[in-house]
């Protein structure tokens, strides 16, 4: 028998997906999971209706909300916002009317669709994983093919459980070697981005490998592939390890018993072959990372904390320099000054990019015996209840609630300015969350990316700082 | 879907790279839960003042641009969040066509669920239509999908390549999901065979 040409982890995840292979090559893909909230789905639920269609996978798909509702109490008493009110209302009527699983508002396993996918179980090794979200690419971080779609795909996929695609392209970015002193996995993808730019994976899957990305805890993995979008992937994967399953072994639904052995057996095949093609390779030394913080209105500008603004007149592409100036405006900057002289007036810890619980106890630690900036607002909003519950226990919610910063119910919260936390015009926030697109936050509104520990260490300075100022050196 | 077959309009020029679907539409006005009525929203950070009056030096608020059919913009377009308000944005205002050097993966593909045609064409090539763009509409651009060419106002023609699956569901304004259930006996069969072998897939 001739021997099987080696396989990435996405080309076999693929492979064993492909219902069909049309005659231009687009494949006709099985979904094996597909996430879906109020904001996408209203549209595809509607055009179902039209044509008389039924959910063709109930029990493979779970619905749930995230984007548009409030974070604080107000929740309790019902949704204040009439739109919001009726998207939410909406998604209650289709999923009860198609028979799709739900995690209503007030229900503990509440959260950001893609922090309870993997929290409940549901996400897995192996899967391909859709939701009308595009940072859908978090769940790659279990070893899945998970990448966001439109609506007209989120009916597609409710109706056929498929979906018309054409292969990716195989890039895989290796972190070697250990990470500085007070750097984690947002500086990693951070610097990714800095180093191949917004559009650098377009038509790629990222695969993240490397002793940098083994040592991650599965947080970590989730931040890091997450932020694939923002590199222009679609998905981003990572294989899974004695961190995955470990992982896995604490969630209510993952399997169990036998079909957990059965699974394993699959699972453990999926790391890529030695010797498979990759189309691009990028190679990043762990060390060399220091803490990130954006400073214009696209993640690629991106700088260490020690940065100065750069000066567009440095800048020798036309095109380029004229973006520069036009971010640095919007921004409220002068080149040359301090990335950590920027007072800054919000800060926003939460987001589908980290609002776990390690990410939580990294704010936290930084929080404990201190104060928030006199004027600053700090939110910290975690990601599901069950975090929000896990914090609790652990009393973190006390010590951040000490240091001055407000803490609230799970959602994506000022991500993304669609609910009722949101960013002022001329507000500067220092913010855990992915994206730092003008107006993202709210019109107006000036956004910093950057790790939770670094979010706190801005609360408690007031503007952009080293958290590495902040760190006791022996505690590493 | 509405069939796209061979548009001939007034092309806006949008000189910019990384245009995100933030600034095609911002969150704020997602909430509606019709595909409808999008178009007023279109670029509503720039389009509108804070007042909520138009500002005038943004290009689809000026003739002839604001009948603009075409749209031509930098690198990148459509980066950003996976939402298919973008297209249904700039369809509902009456832009069926957006040419750029390249696009993001999600939003290029929500196009052609949607009746628009993204045309990918040298960063140059794009510069140049962005020239014509700005000549108003004495310098209308025609697209033609069945010959794969843009034809610029002083009849040049410009070919470029669509993938021929997609050209064909936009030639035809046909629906995926239809096309797709002519396979249902090979899902069923793949579930069926997946079932038995990965049963933790299964409720």
């Amino acid at each position: 028998m001739p021997a099987q040409k080696p396989r990435t982890l996405f080309d076999k995840i693929w492979d064993a997906h492909v219902v069909e292979t049309l005659p231009d090559g687009t494949a006709l893909l099985y979904i094996d999971l597909h996430l879906t909230h109020e904001v996408t789905t209203p549209q595809a639920f509607d055009g179902l209706r039209a044509a008389g269609r039924r959910v063709r996978r109930p029990d493979a798909t779970l619905a749930v909300v995230d984007h548009n509702i409030a974070t604080d109490d107000s929740r309790r008493t019902g949704i204040v916002d009439p739109e919001s009110r009726l998207q939410v209302e909406t998604l209650e009527r289709n999923v009860a009317e198609f028979g799709v699983p739900y995690i209503p508002l007030l229900d503990e396993r509440q959260g950001i669709v893609h922090v309870i996918g993997p929290e409940l179980g549901r996400s897995l090794p192996g899967m391909t994983i859709v939701c009308g979200d595009s940072h859908t690419s978090t769940h790659g971080a279990m070893g899945a093919l998970a990448f966001g779609i439109g609506t007209s795909e989120v009916e597609h996929v409710l109706a056929t459980q498929t979906l018309l695609q054409k292969p990716a392209k195989n890039m895989r970015i290796s972190v070697e070697g250990t990470l500085a002193f007070g750097c984690t996995a947002k500086d990693i993808i951070l610097a990714i981005i800095g180093r191949i730019g917004t559009a650098g994976g377009t038509g790629h899957v990222i695969e993240y490998a490397g002793d940098a990305i083994r040592a991650l805890d599965m947080a970590g993995r989730f931040t890091v592939c997450n932020m694939s979008i923002e590199a222009g992937a679609r998905a981003g994967m990572i294989a899974p390890d004695q961190t995955t399953y470990d992982y896995i072994a604490r969630t209510p639904h993952g399997p169990k018993g036998e079909k957990l052995a059965r699974a394993m057996e699959w699972w453990r095949t999926l790391p890529s072959d030695p010797g498979a093609h990759f189309d691009t390779e990028v190679r990043l030394d762990a060390h060399a990372i220091a803490p990130q913080v954006t400073w214009g209105t696209n993640p690629e500008a991106v700088l260490p904390i020690t940065g100065v603004v750069p000066d567009p007149a440095e800048e020798p592409d036309a095109a380029k320099r004229a973006q520069m100036e036009r971010m640095i405006q919007y921004m409220g900057l002068t080149p040359g000054q301090r990335l950590q002289d920027l007072k800054v007036d919000v800060v926003f810890i939460g987001s589908c990019t980290n609002s776990r619980i390690e990410d939580i106890r990294a704010a936290a630690a930084i929080a404990k015996g201190r104060r928030v900036a006199e004027g600053v607002r700090a939110m910290v909003v975690p990601g599901s209840g069950l975090v929000k519950k896990q914090a609790e226990a652990e009393g973190l919610d006390r010590i951040l609630k000490e240091a001055g910063f407000e803490w609230r119910e799970a959602g994506c919260s000022m991500c993304l300015g669609m609910n009722p936390d949101k960013l002022t015009p001329g507000q500067r926030c220092a913010s855990t969350s992915n994206r730092n697109f003008e107006g993202r936050q709210g019109p107006g509104g000036r956004t910093h990316l950057l790790s939770p520990a670094m979010a706190a260490a801005a609360a408690v300075a007031g503007r952009l700082a080293d958290v590495r100022d902040f760190q006791p050196k022996e505690a590493l | 879907m509405q069939a796209f077959t061979k548009l001939t309009g007034i092309a806006a020029p949008l000189p910019r790279a990384n245009v995100d679907t933030d600034q095609i539409i911002p969150a704020r006005f997602l909430k509606s839960i019709s595909r409808q009525g999008f178009g007023k929203y279109l670029f509503a950070n720039f389009r509108y003042r804070e007042d909520g009056s138009e500002n005038p030096d943004f290009v689809l608020n000026q003739e002839p641009w604001r009948h603009a059919e075409i749209l031509i913009a930098f690198e990148n377009f459509g980066c950003g969040s996976s939402r298919e308000h973008a297209p249904w944005a700039l369809l509902d205002f009456g832009i069926r066509c957006v040419i750029a050097p390249d696009f993001a993966d999600i939003f290029h593909n929500n196009c052609f669920k949607n009746g628009i045609l993204p045309v990918k064409l040298p960063r140059e090539v794009c510069e140049k239509l962005m020239e014509d763009a700005r000549l108003g509409a004495n310098a209308r651009i025609t697209v033609d999908l069945e010959r794969e060419v843009v034809v610029r106002p002083n009849g040049e023609e410009i070919p470029f390549q669509v993938d021929p699956l997609r050209r064909h569901l936009l030639l035809n304004g046909l629906d995926d999901i239809g096309q797709t259930l002519q396979h249902a006996a090979a899902i069923d069969a793949f579930e069926a065979k997946q079932r038995a072998a990965q049963p933790w897939l299964y409720a």
